[in-house]
């Protein structure tokens, strides 16, 4: 088995996408992008051509279009069709795609790019100005009816195209992170029926969709890139909805891939000859969200006392065969220059601690909690049990409730009627913004009511900052107080492991929930 | 005729209520299409003016209105998750799941009709015996576990067949067909015990009437009188049971196709439950709602027909 | 002539349920481990003298659970059939005897409920209700209830055409006395089978919820929930899905035999 976990650590991660557990979660942009990263260590010559079947463990239930689409699973497939004016990198960067570069004005309210020439749509048709300028502002909802298809969008005064391979984009306040939007998709302004047939600029291009079966795509021979052209001819995306029905379609030969497979599907796969088994991480925070507006939890000392009471490195033993990083606050380690190790030791399992904490809080016998858990993922049910028989220990007494993922949308998330709940939170764009900005205290994504004035007026100076080193300074002192505050008990960035069959190589993690089927190819026999 | 018309009279009125309860059913259900589509990171105004554009800000009696005006003109609605109209995600799904249940139903009077009537010849002897037994057994174990063992038994141990290698209509007819025979195998087991039960005691009770005894008593064959006589009447109660059988079978194939992947209505069902898509969801619950009553419809004429007794009575 | 034989139906199903109902009384009152409790070390430990059904993907003892989770099925199963089948024969007793246009609209609602299937029903009014025990059993009864008063209602309608009864009506016995003293004792066979059959059903439709992710909460153990959440790992270790699916196994064919011999008992 070849590690990648270590590489991985290294990249630089950026954004994420909300997503609970692999489920849908929604953002806005939709990225795309298509990537010419370098590569990683292969083993034998790739060969052109070929196709793979790819198991997915959710239909895209959503639209294609991309400026549409919230589920996490669309985004990773569309990934390969669309591209935006740039594009994340593996490590995490920024890099310019149907731009050929980009300039960011001193005051952060303007950004200017420069058309990449050539580049073509999967119909033929070249990209103009102003079908970036379409998508923008279709994104932003001017001309529309006013609302934007991507909230962060909000943010665009005005699209201008002043010739025919320069367009500006005018922000209403200043923004010097706004890069990280637009990566999302540039669509076609002549193509109407987008929800159903993409077109885009990526390396391959749809070819057809069945609901509940699979979505196909194949190699764009007129992709503008020439020197990443992708290896494979056909991608099939099939979607095995039980956890079963993976281990043997991978064992029986009808999945070739399957992304983010668990530890316990991994486990039965190991000795399978046939096939290989890569690490790296979810980019995702798993922890037990607390509702920091609702008693007991609006107490710092119960939630440091939970806090105390965890043991997280059994947590990951229990459920994942000890794989897994754990984390201390709202960041994983992928986003490197974001991400604070010395926090992942701030709460050690103690138990006499944390016993006495709740006995100052005024609950000397503990009480009794439950933890609201989406039904449809696994690992955070187990994660759950192991903390429902941790917690035991100091007298509390937790009681699991699965819920419907949507139901937990709407009740937990929507209207922050829980007590506890475990889900994984990843970040949509690469930017530190992304995963700390939701725990602001008037932010309507900060379903724990995280309230902290000082964390608030941090946010502002970020926001107001025009450099990164302060900003990074400024993400970590965020950082830094979602610990002290015990405003979650933070566990960990679960491990992905992903699953390729021997013959097939060229694999490559992104710090963002995508797959780059261009990189993947079949080796010469 | 006038059975008939009646009996349409009826359809009518129960897929009325069908639709009718389930529209108020999914107008409690906690979550909200707007929000489940737009997931978490949109902002409050982008989820109402989502809720307004699908018309879920309007009265729920409203809504049912229009769904079922557009119902009536034969226009399901769109999909909420697939932005498709519900009938054209059906039409690719129909053929599946009704292959997949005539295929169960096959094999259910494929094997339960010789050992039903084995069973009852050899009565109290222990092949009988030992039969039943294995019946009850297979009677007991829940579907979905039957399932696995079938993929794990013939798929990966013996590889007689690939699991999850899903084959669709288009690419290749017999392929997909010997696809569906495990999970039909594993619909149909418990259900043939059933109907091997049933079988054998309506023969059984058969051979008790005077009738059997008499034609034996003539002479005739044992044979004459099985074929000749006792089966004919012997089927009679069982034609109702296999009437529900189908029903019972597409419910079936809801967890059946999950475990061997076959996207088929059931799986697209599940999901749009927990994806809040009501239009696919009432789509589907009408469709099986009419196929149950209309066999349930065609089982009541063939039993008229077999027995005339029956219209009379109606 | 039907030959006196032994209701061997009758005399296995009542060892079989009596056994599993013997096995889930220990588990009230002892298990050899805590059935929740984890333990690292004892991940997937295969059957042995210290842990005779062997250890789950959480190394909790399966033995301690199983015993936990045949009780927890049981529970679920018996609650189903006593609230489901309690309704449906008060339902049918009522739409029977009495008839009527409230037997007509009954069962055009009836008609409605049962035309839908079961598993969809149940999964419906679990999104409305919520996961857990209590709603699972809610959820499974009301399901129950049709096809209970359907079966009661045909009892009660060809009973109260007997001579016993129009001559107990003659005497001036009130209609409730008549419908439970005089015509229940008499269709008690069948509904016993029926509640056989119908506790059959809800062991195994209590499976179809778990496996669906909509059943018993974890970390409870349920027949089940435990079958659903370990059939990954049947071909490593395979003792996880074999001992609670045996135990569903039993519990089940227990009750369908014991139906069939209370059907014999009763004269078919």
């Amino acid at each position: 088995m070849k590690k990648f976990r270590n590489l991985c650590i290294l990249l630089l991660a950026v954004s994420l996408t909300a997503v609970l557990g692999g489920c849908q979660d929604g953002k806005d942009g939709t990225t795309e992008s298509q990537d010419n990263s370098s590569s990683q260590e292969t083993e034998a010559e790739p060969t052109m051509g070929g196709s793979i079947v790819v198991g997915i463990p959710q239909d895209l239930e959503d639209s294609l279009d991309p400026h549409k689409s919230v589920a996490a699973g669309t985004k990773e497939v569309l990934f390969n069709i669309y591209e935006g004016l740039v594009k994340p990198d593996e490590e995490g960067n920024y890099i310019d795609a149907v731009a050929e570069s980009h300039s960011i004005s001193e005051d952060g309210k303007v950004y200017t790019f420069k058309l990449r020439p050539g580049v073509k749509f999967h119909d033929g048709t070249e990209v103009t100005v102003d079908d970036v300028k379409y998508s923008i502002e279709r994104c932003a909802g001017i001309n529309g009816d006013g609302t934007p298809l991507v909230a962060a969008f909000s943010n665009v005064e005005k699209v201008e195209t002043p010739d025919a391979s320069t367009v500006e984009i005018f922000l209403k306040e200043a923004d010097t992170e706004f890069l990280a939007y637009l990566i999302v998709a540039v669509v076609p302004q002549h193509c109407d029926d987008l929800d159903k047939t993409p077109v885009g600029t990526g390396p391959f291009k749809y070819v057809s969709r069945s609901p509940q079966e699979n979505i196909v795509i194949e190699k764009f021979d007129e992709y503008w890139d020439t020197e990443n052209q992708a290896y494979l001819d056909q991608v099939t995306f099939k979607v095995v909805g039980d956890s079963n029905a993976i281990v043997t379609g991978l064992k029986s030969g009808s999945i070739d891939m399957y992304p983010r497979i668990n530890s316990t599907q991994a486990a039965q796969l190991a000795d399978d000859q046939d096939l290989e088994i890569y690490e790296g991480g979810m980019n995702l925070i798993q922890a037990l969200y607390l509702n920091n507006g609702e008693k007991p939890f609006d107490d710092e000392k119960v939630r440091q006392a939970l806090c105390y009471a965890v043991n997280r490195q059994e947590v990951l033993d229990m459920m994942a065969d000890g794989k897994g990083t754990i984390i201390g606050s709202s960041m994983f380690p992928a986003f490197e220059k974001y991400y604070m190790p010395e926090l992942v030791d701030k709460y050690p399992q103690d138990i006499q601690k944390a016993k006495e904490l709740l006995a100052e809080a005024g609950y000397p016998d503990g009480f009794d909690m439950t933890i609201t858990v989406p039904n449809n993922y696994q690992q955070h049910i187990d994660t759950a049990q192991v903390l429902v028989e941790q917690l035991k220990q100091v007298g509390i007494n937790a009681e699991i409730q699965l819920i419907e993922w949507d139901s937990w949308l709407s009740d937990v998330y929507g209207e922050r009627n829980f007590q506890s709940t475990v889900v994984g939170i990843d970040a949509a764009y690469l930017s530190g913004r992304a995963l700390l900005e939701r725990f602001t205290s008037d932010s309507d994504k900060n379903f724990i009511n995280y309230s902290n004035p000082e964390y608030d007026s941090l946010y502002e100076q970020v926001k107001k900052s025009t450099d990164e080193s302060e900003q990074i300074d400024l993400y970590k002192q965020m950082e830094t107080l979602l610990a002290d505050d015990a405003a979650n008990v933070y566990i960990q960035d679960m491990a992905a492991e992903v699953v390729l069959r021997k013959g097939y190589g060229g694999y490559v993690f992104y710090p963002l929930y995508v797959q780059d089927m261009a990189k993947i190819y079949k080796t010469a026999e | 005729m006038k059975y008939i018309v009646k009996k349409a009279g009826t359809l009518i009125i129960t897929l009325l209520i069908v639709s009718f309860l389930s529209f108020f059913a999914f107008s409690i259900i906690p979550g909200d299409a707007a929000r489940s589509r737009l997931g978490t990171e949109a902002t409050q105004e982008q989820v109402e003016a989502l809720q307004k554009e699908m018309g879920l800000d309007k009265p729920v009696l409203v809504q049912y209105g229009n769904w079922l005006k557009n119902f009536i003109t034969g226009d399901m609605g769109e999909s909420y998750s697939y932005s498709m109209p519900v009938s054209d995600l059906l039409k690719d799904k129909i053929p599946i799941t009704v292959a997949l249940t005539l295929l169960s139903f096959f094999l259910i009077l494929l094997i339960s009709i010789p050992l039903g009537i084995f069973t009852a010849q050899h009565e109290g002897k222990w092949l009988d015996r030992a039969l039943m037994v294995l019946n009850q057994v297979v009677m007991s174990v829940p579907g979905f576990f039957l399932g696995i063992l079938i993929t794990f038994v013939f798929g990966l141990v013996l590889k007689w067949f690939t699991p999850g290698a899903y084959v669709s209509i288009s690419e290749s007819f017999s392929g997909f067909l010997s696809y569906l025979i495990p999970p039909s195998v594993a619909i149909a087991l418990p259900r043939c015990a059933m109907g091997v039960k049933m079988l054998r005691s309506s023969v059984i009770s058969q051979m008790e009437k005077d009738y059997v005894r008499t034609a034996l008593a003539r002479g005739n064959s044992g044979h004459q009188v099985m074929y000749g006589h006792v089966l004919k009447n012997a089927l009679l109660p069982v034609l109702t049971f296999w009437g529900m059988t189908i029903a019972d079978i597409v419910a079936n194939s809801i967890i059946i196709e999950q475990v061997f992947t076959i996207p088929g209505m059931g799986s697209l069902l599940i999901t749009s439950i927990s994806n809040r898509d009501y239009p696919v969801v009432l789509g589907i619950i009408m469709l099986i709602a009419a196929l149950v009553i209309v066999i349930n419809f065609i089982v009541d004429i063939l039993y008229g027909k077999i027995d005339p007794r029956i219209r009379v009575e109606q | 002539m039907k030959k006196k034989e032994k209701n061997y139906n009758l005399i296995l199903g009542a060892s079989i349920a009596l056994f599993m109902f013997l096995f889930l009384m220990i588990g009230v009152f002892y298990t050899p481990y805590d059935p929740d409790a984890m333990s690292g070390s004892a991940k997937f430990a295969p059957p042995s003298l210290s842990h005779i059904f062997g250890c789950d993907h959480f190394g909790r003892d399966i033995f301690s659970r199983v015993l936990k989770g045949t009780g927890t099925t049981f529970f679920v199963a018996s609650a189903t059939v006593i609230l489901g089948g309690g309704i449906g024969i008060i339902v049918g007793a009522f739409t029977g005897y009495f008839g009527g246009w409230i037997d007509e609209v009954l069962m055009r609602f009836n008609d409605a409920v049962v035309s839908f299937p079961n598993i969809l029903l149940a999964l419906v009014f679990i999104s409305i209700l919520g996961p857990g025990k209590y709603n699972v059993i809610l959820a499974l009864a009301i399901v129950f209830i049709p096809s209970f008063a359907r079966i009661t209602r045909s009892e009660f309608l060809s009973q109260k055409e007997m001579d016993y009864v129009k001559s107990a009506r003659l005497m001036g016995v009130s209609h409730l006395r008549i419908m439970f003293v005089h015509i229940f004792p008499n269709i008690l066979p069948s509904v016993l089978s029926m509640a056989a059959i119908g506790f059959n059903n809800a062991v195994l439709a209590e499976a179809g919820m778990s496996y669906l992710g909509i059943g018993v909460q974890p970390p409870d153990a349920s027949l089940g929930r435990m079958l659903s959440e370990t059939q990954t790992y049947l071909m490593n270790a395979p003792w996880c899905a074999i001992f609670p699916g045996l135990a569903v196994i039993g519990l089940a064919l227990g009750f369908s035999l014991l139906s069939d011999g209370l059907l014999k008992k009763g004269g078919k």
